[in-house]
This record gives structure tokens, C-alpha cells and sequence, in this order.
């Protein structure tokens, strides 16, 4: 492997590690807020319960999404400092802002939620709950507005062979910020909505916890249901500008090779890029060109119009893009039967479907990442799109000494997760929902 | 005074809220089996920093970002020439999070031993880092055309680059030792005092010889003090600071040693940065030097994120104070979080 290679793996495992947490925390946040503030109106003690019981997972997931996000920022300038050069005057803006309005807020108030709940008050308890969704939502947008400029750079120019800031707004907005914001956001509320729903049908099928576990799986089919139907129009809109602004990537999305009207959009299919042809393939004549540009007749641009050197590495993008539409259809499909089970009163002692959230937990997970590697394959060979290649961005390192930080890296990263998912596992295999409080301490 | 100056203060700002934060986070970590001979004790370490821990290690994220967003071509040539010394921290900070975080979770001694041992280490090694790097950048690095580190790892360790590792280290050391007594009661808190007292002491004293060799080893570092002699009023009030602290251990006026640490502790890293200025990075061949200047964003994204600090920072400062309100008093060794 050669030192761009050697570096973009690095980049890739401590990104699909790190964003195996970050879901999650942006969605259940967001629901021990709302159970917060049901406790805090209601003062009933069930949503207190919940609360304290989904907050006790949220730390579990949030301390290695912490741990690992660190090394996310230092890359940019240890793995990618000619990256950094080049874009440091617009990139670098989101991150420090992403610190001083978002990580300073969701980590101080995490650490009173955590470790202040008995020293505050119900309503200081909702706004801190509350502050922790706002702030790991924002920081989420933040991140995602840096990321969506090297897709789409905008509200810049070149100078001395540096990308240099034009205006602020455009750079933050850039066209595809607010598509890649929605579609990310919505996906992790899919993915806490699962998780909630399948730890939820597992206490439901043990007939433990029952009294959290109920009112936990109604919240969660709901809040899904919103959201799985929401990502149908949110993924359409990132789509369209996917088509606009990075037309080569929308053909490697689609296995589409020659530029035509009527594009068919695959359900299945298999490109074969050396060929430049796809080995089989089953569509829908006409309904890319319409999904794209809102009518059939449109022609879409396909892969061969781009030169060799500059068309993503097309296998690997169709297929990430595919599976995660596939899985997410999957999704929405349960979540559908299960809001009719919901309201015939009958989720509760249908096995079958409960069997099928719990076994469901990782479906969004494995959705976000390929989400993840569409998006970033797809725009390869560049790092700013148009701009600057990957290539010409890497940090002149020693190739030994990456390979010994991979190793570490691999290391680290599979003792860390394992030891997360024993936690997790082991805390809801354990929990008693009537054992809180001073008395769980003292079995603590 | 111009922006390029303004985001040297700011940044300088934030590397001074990280070292005075996390500082006491690093120096509990690193005196985690001097200060916590016992179960008991080395839990209620934990719980003193626990709840605060993860905000403080955010200055340093800021920080990053802003040195990012400023001065990009210092972020990049920093990072990537200290490679493996920037990976040497990132694990040591990714196990102390997890430790920190998971000590109180894991069920088995086995696994609760590991957790400390990883959390002593995940703080001790940045404690010395940090001032190693900058011990580095302040004397002098190789940098090629293109402005990255010509150097090898080994080449970091020079005597001056160690010698700052030092110092830092027990500028670490005092301030957790001092938070540490503030936060303890009993035994504990007495071998805390006494350690706040020697490392006073030993700061003291190195600071002192640390001053002598950079003035031999790095006379660089001392010219902008000729032409601005009242600047060696920073490092006085650092030994003004360390030497009020011994007076104020026998009052057992905890609160006024953990001020004066820290004070001492940040006009450390001013008088540093007294001497540096306008320089970011001093390069072995003066006309690479990377500074205010040449290594800068344009004025836009300067002023943009003046804004952007303007608003940010004094909230920060507002809710941390108030977490700190909320967290006063004694640590207990209980599991109190979650």
C-alpha cells in the first residue's frame, strides 16, 4: 500500500468507528430529552425511570464516541497537512466553532445529567437533557457543514494555491450543507429509534422491566415511524442535489454508464467497471431520470462522461449506496407493522415482531456507514471535490510508521468497542427497573 | 493591535483554559497511585474529576479547531512533523476518557485495575507531551521547503524540548496535587497538601534553571525582553506565585493554593509566549519561522471567527462556572454517577 492509501485507511477506521457512536447519541438525546420533560410535567416516576435507565446506555455509547472523535480532528493535520493547508482557511472555521458552541455545551452538561441528577432540580434535569441534544445536534451540523464543503466548495477562491474564504455563509451553506445535514440527522433518529425499540422488545419478550419497556417501545416505533418516513423525502432531496452538483457521483450511486433519457434506476445490478458495463441489472426505466430531475424525459449524465482519473471507484459506491436504500426500505417496513400492531393493542405479546426489532438493532448502524462510504468513495479521487485530490493532500509520513499506527489503531478500536458492547450488553441484561437510585448504588 | 496578533492571545487563551482544566485532570491522573493508595481513595479520585473532566478536554479540541481555523499552516506543520508523538497522546487521551468514563462500570477487579492503570497513563504521558512539543517548537525544528518537519521522532527528544517536558509535567503535577486537595479529606488530603508544598518547591526550582539554560541554549526567546523589559514581570509573578504556595499549605488554605497554581501555571505558558511572539514555530533556518503572519488565515475568516469567539467563549465561561457550582465540596468514593 502506498502512503495515500495507507492514510485513508486510517482516516477510515477511525471514521466507521467513530460514527458507529455518533448516531445514537444525536437520537437519544434527543428522547431522553423528551422523556425528561415528561417527567418533569408529569412527574410521573416511569418516565423518571426511562430516563435514568436510557441515560445509563447513553454514557455507556457516549464515552467512546468522545474518545474517538478526538482523533478525527487531529488527522486533518497529522495524516492530511497538505489538505489542511489548502482548505484551512475555510475548514478549519466550522471546527473551532463546532468546539466553542457545541462540544463545550453537550460535554459540561452531560457531565451535570450524569453525575448531577441528584443535585439539581426536575426542571434544571430537562434543560440539561435538553442542552445535550442541542449541543451534539449542533456539533453534528457543524461537522457536517465542513464536510459538505469539500463535496460541494462554495463561497470561496483559489489563491497562491490555497482555497481562500469569500464569504462565510456560502461556505457554511454550501449547496449540499442542509441535504447532508437532514439525511445524517434523520438517519442517527432511526438508529436510536431501533435501538430503543429492540432493547425495549427484549425485556418485552423476558417479561422484565415491563413497566419502562412498554411506554419505551411505543416512543420508539413512534419517533421511527416520523423520521423513517421523513428520510423517503429527505434522501430524495440529497439525491436531486447529489444530480446538480456532483453528477459523477450520482452515476456511480446508479451504475449508470452512458448518458440517456428515460435513466432506468436499478433495484439490483452489478457494474463491471473495467467493461464499463453493468454484468446484470434489474430497473425501473425512467425513474431515475425523474427522481433526479423531476421528469422522465431528462436526460441523466452517465459515468463515461468523466474521464477515467476522475470517476469514483464505481463498484464499491453502487453497492454502499444500495444496500444502505435497501436496508433503509427494510426499516421503514417494520416500523410500518409495527404501528399497526401498536394501535390493534397487539405489539405486546407478538413475539414474531419483537424477535424482529430486537434482531433489527443493527440495521441502521450498518445503513449509517454505508451511508458514510457512499458518500466519501463517491467522491473520490478528489478530497475537495474539483479542487484538490486525495492524493495531493496527504502528509509526506513514513509509510512504517502509518502501518504501526494502523495496527494500533485496529488494536485499540476492536478492545475498545468490545469492551463497549460488553458494558452495554451486560447493563441492560442486568438492569432492574424497581432498583434505582441510592439503593442501585449500594449494589454498585 | 491586529487580528493576526489578537488570534495569537486566543489561542493562547484557550492553551491556557486547557492547561489550567484539563491541567488538574492530567495531574490527579498521573498521581493516581501516589494519591490513591486504596480502593476507596482511588475512586473518590475519580469521582473528583468525573463530572468535569470531559468540558475541560474540550479547550483542547477548541483549541485545535481554532489553531485550524487561524493559523492553518501551523496546525498542519505541527501535526504531521510530531506524528508519532501526536499519536503517542491521541491513544494516551482515548484510553483516559474511556477509563475515566468506564471505572466505575466495569465489574470484575481485573477489568477495574486496568481502568486505573490506563487512566494513570492516559494522563501521565500528555502531561510530559505536551511540554516536549512545545519545548520543540519553541527552539527550533528542521522544516523543508514546503514547511514540513525534516526531522525524525528521535530528533524531538532534544535536552531543551525534555527539559520543557519537565517542567511542564510538574506544572501538572502541582496543579492536580492542589485540586486534589481540595477535593479530599483525611489522609488523602494530607499527603495532597504535602505533595502541593514539593512540587512547589521542586516548579520552583526548575523553573529557575529552565530559565537559565533557554537563555544560554534559546537566546531567541529572550529578545523581545530587551526591547520590553516589563514583560519579565510574567515570570515573576510565576515565582511570586510558587512561593506564596508552601505559607499557604500550612494555613491549609486550599483554595488560595489551587489560585496560585494555577496563576502560576498560566503566566508560564504567557512568559513562553512573551518570548515567541510573533513567531509560531521557530524553524532551524530563522527565515522559515512559521508566524503570526505567514502561517494565517485571511483577514475574513480572522474576523469571522473573532465573532464567532466573542459569542461563544464568555457563554462557555458561564455554564462552566455554574457546573462548578453545582460540583463544589468533596468528592465522595461512592458511584455517583452513572
Amino acid at each position: 500500500m502506498d502512503l495515500t492509501a495507507l492514510s485513508r485507511l486510517q482516516f477510515t477506521i477511525t471514521a466507521i468507528f467513530h460514527f458507529f457512536y455518533v448516531p445514537l447519541t444525536l437520537g437519544l438525546a434527543v428522547l431522553i430529552a423528551y422523556m425528561e420533560y415528561k417527567y418533569w410535567r408529569t412527574n410521573d416516576e416511569v418516565w423518571d425511570k426511562m430516563a435514568r435507565f436510557w441515560t445509563k446506555l447513553f454514557a455507556i455509547n457516549f464515552a467512546v464516541g468522545v474518545a474517538s472523535g478526538i482523533t478525527m480532528e487531529f488527522q486533518f493535520g497529522t495524516n492530511w497537512a497538505d489538505y489542511s493547508r489548502f482548505v484551512g482557511d475555510i475548514f478549519g472555521a466550522p471546527l473551532a466553532a463546532e468546539g466553542v458552541f457545541a462540544f463545550f455545551l453537550e460535554s459540561t452538561f452531560i457531565g451535570l445529567l450524569l453525575f448531577g441528577r441528584d443535585k439539581i432540580s426536575r426542571g434544571m434535569r430537562f434543560l440539561s437533557a435538553v442542552l445535550v441534544a442541542f449541543g451534539t445536534n449542533l456539533s453534528a451540523f457543524w461537522i457536517i457543514a465542513a464536510n459538505s464543503w469539500q463535496q460541494t466548495p462554495a463561497g470561496y477562491k483559489l489563491e497562491g494555491g490555497r482555497a481562500i474564504l469569500t464569504s462565510f455563509k456560502e461556505a457554511v451553506f454550501s449547496p449540499s450543507t442542509l441535504p447532508r445535514f437532514l439525511h445524517t440527522l434523520d438517519g442517527a433518529y432511526v438508529t436510536a429509534a431501533f435501538f430503543v425499540m429492540g432493547i425495549s422488545a427484549y425485556y418485552l419478550l423476558r417479561k422484565k422491566n415491563v413497566e419502562i419497556a412498554r411506554p419505551s417501545l411505543r416512543v420508539g416505533i413512534i419517533f421511527g415511524l416520523i423520521f423513517a418516513l421523513l428520510q423517503i423525502y429527505f434522501g430524495d432531496i440529497h439525491a436531486k442535489q447529489v444530480a446538480v452538483t456532483q453528477p459523477a457521483k450520482l452515476a456511480a450511486f446508479e451504475g449508470l454508464w452512458e448518458t440517456q433519457e428515460k435513466a432506468p434506476l436499478l433495484i439490483l445490478g452489478w457494474p463491471d467497471t473495467k467493461n464499463e458495463k453493468n454484468v446484470f441489472e434489474i430497473g425501473v426505466p425512467g425513474l431515475l431520470s425523474y427522481l433526479a430531475h423531476g421528469d422522465v424525459n431528462q436526460p441523466v449524465k452517465g459515468i463515461k462522461e468523466f474521464p477515467r482519473e476522475e470517476r469514483p471507484p464505481i463498484l464499491p459506491t453502487f453497492l454502499s449506496f444500495h444496500l444502505m436504500v435497501g436496508l433503509g426500505i427494510l426499516m421503514a417496513l417494520a416500523l410500518l407493522w409495527a404501528v399497526v400492531e401498536l394501535i390493534r393493542g397487539k405489539i405486546y405479546n407478538n413475539r414474531l415482531l419483537l424477535k424482529l426489532l430486537l434482531y433489527f438493532i443493527p440495521l441502521p448502524y450498518i445503513a449509517n456507514e454505508l451511508g458514510w462510504i457512499t458518500a466519501e468513495v463517491g467522491r473520490q479521487p478528489w478530497i475537495v471535490y474539483g479542487l484538490l485530490k486525495t492524493s495531493d493532500a496527504v502528509s509526506k509520513l513514513d509509510p512504517g510508521q502509518l502501518v504501526l499506527t494502523n495496527l494500533l489503531f485496529i488494536a485499540v478500536y476492536l478492545f475498545l468497542g468490545g469492551l463497549m458492547l460488553y458494558l452495554m450488553v451486560r447493563t441492560v441484561k442486568t438492569h432492574n427497573e424497581n432498583a434505582l437510585g441510592v439503593a442501585e448504588r449500594e449494589v454498585a | 493591535m491586529d487580528l493576526n496578533t489578537v488570534w495569537f492571545l486566543l489561542v493562547g487563551v484557550l492553551i491556557i483554559g486547557y492547561a489550567l482544566l484539563d491541567g488538574f485532570d492530567l495531574g490527579v491522573g498521573s498521581l493516581f497511585y501516589v494519591l490513591g493508595k486504596t480502593d476507596k481513595e482511588r475512586k473518590i479520585l475519580i469521582n473528583a474529576i468525573g463530572p468535569v473532566w470531559d468540558g475541560n478536554e474540550v479547550w483542547l479540541l477548541t483549541g485545535g479547531g481554532a489553531l485550524f481555523a487561524a493559523f492553518p499552516l501551523v496546525y498542519a506543520s505541527v501535526f504531521s512533523g510530531f506524528y508519532l508523538a501526536m499519536m503517542l497522546v491521541l491513544f494516551a487521551l482515548i484510553f483516559r476518557a474511556v477509563a475515566v468514563e468506564y471505572y466505575f462500570k466495569v465489574d470484575t477487579p481485573g477489568l477495574q485495575k486496568l481502568m486505573g492503570g490506563l487512566f494513570f497513563l492516559g494522563s501521565f504521558l500528555p502531561a510530559l507531551l505536551f511540554g516536549v512539543a512545545v519545548g520543540n517548537v519553541v527552539y527550533g525544528i528542521p522544516l523543508d521547503a514546503e514547511q514540513n518537519y525534516a526531522g525524525t521522532f528521535f530528533g524531538l527528544l532534544k535536552p531543551f524540548a525534555l527539559c520543557f517536558g519537565i517542567v511542564g509535567l510538574f506544572a501538572f503535577l502541582l496543579q492536580g496535587a492542589a485540586y486534589a486537595a481540595l477535593k479530599t479529606e483525611g489522609d488523602q488530603q494530607k499527603r495532597a497538601r504535602d505533595l502541593s508544598k514539593n512540587f512547589a518547591v521542586i516548579l520552583l526550582v526548575l523553573w529557575l534553571i529552565g530559565g537559565i539554560y533557554s537563555k544560554m541554549a534559546a537566546p531567541h526567546l529572550w529578545e523581545n525582553y530587551q526591547k520590553l523589559p516589563l514583560l519579565y514581570v510574567l515570570p515573576l509573578i510565576t515565582l511570586v506565585s510558587l512561593i506564596l504556595i508552601p505559607g499557604w499549605v500550612r494555613k491549609n488554605a486550599y483554595q488560595k493554593v489551587f489560585t496560585a497554581s494555577s496563576i502560576a501555571f498560566a503566566t508560564m505558558i504567557l512568559t513562553v509566549a512573551a518570548g515567541l511572539y510573533p513567531n509560531w514555530v521557530i524553524a532551524t533556518d530563522p527565515v522559515k519561522n512559521l508566524t503570526i503572519y505567514n502561517a494565517s488565515s485571511s483577514p475574513l475568516t480572522l474576523k469571522v471567527m473573532l465573532i464567532v469567539a466573542l459569542i461563544g467563549v464568555p457563554i462557555v465561561l458561564l455554564y462552566t462556572i455554574y457546573t462548578y457550582r453545582v460540583f463544589r465540596g468533596k468528592a465522595s468514593p461512592e458511584r455517583n454517577g452513572y
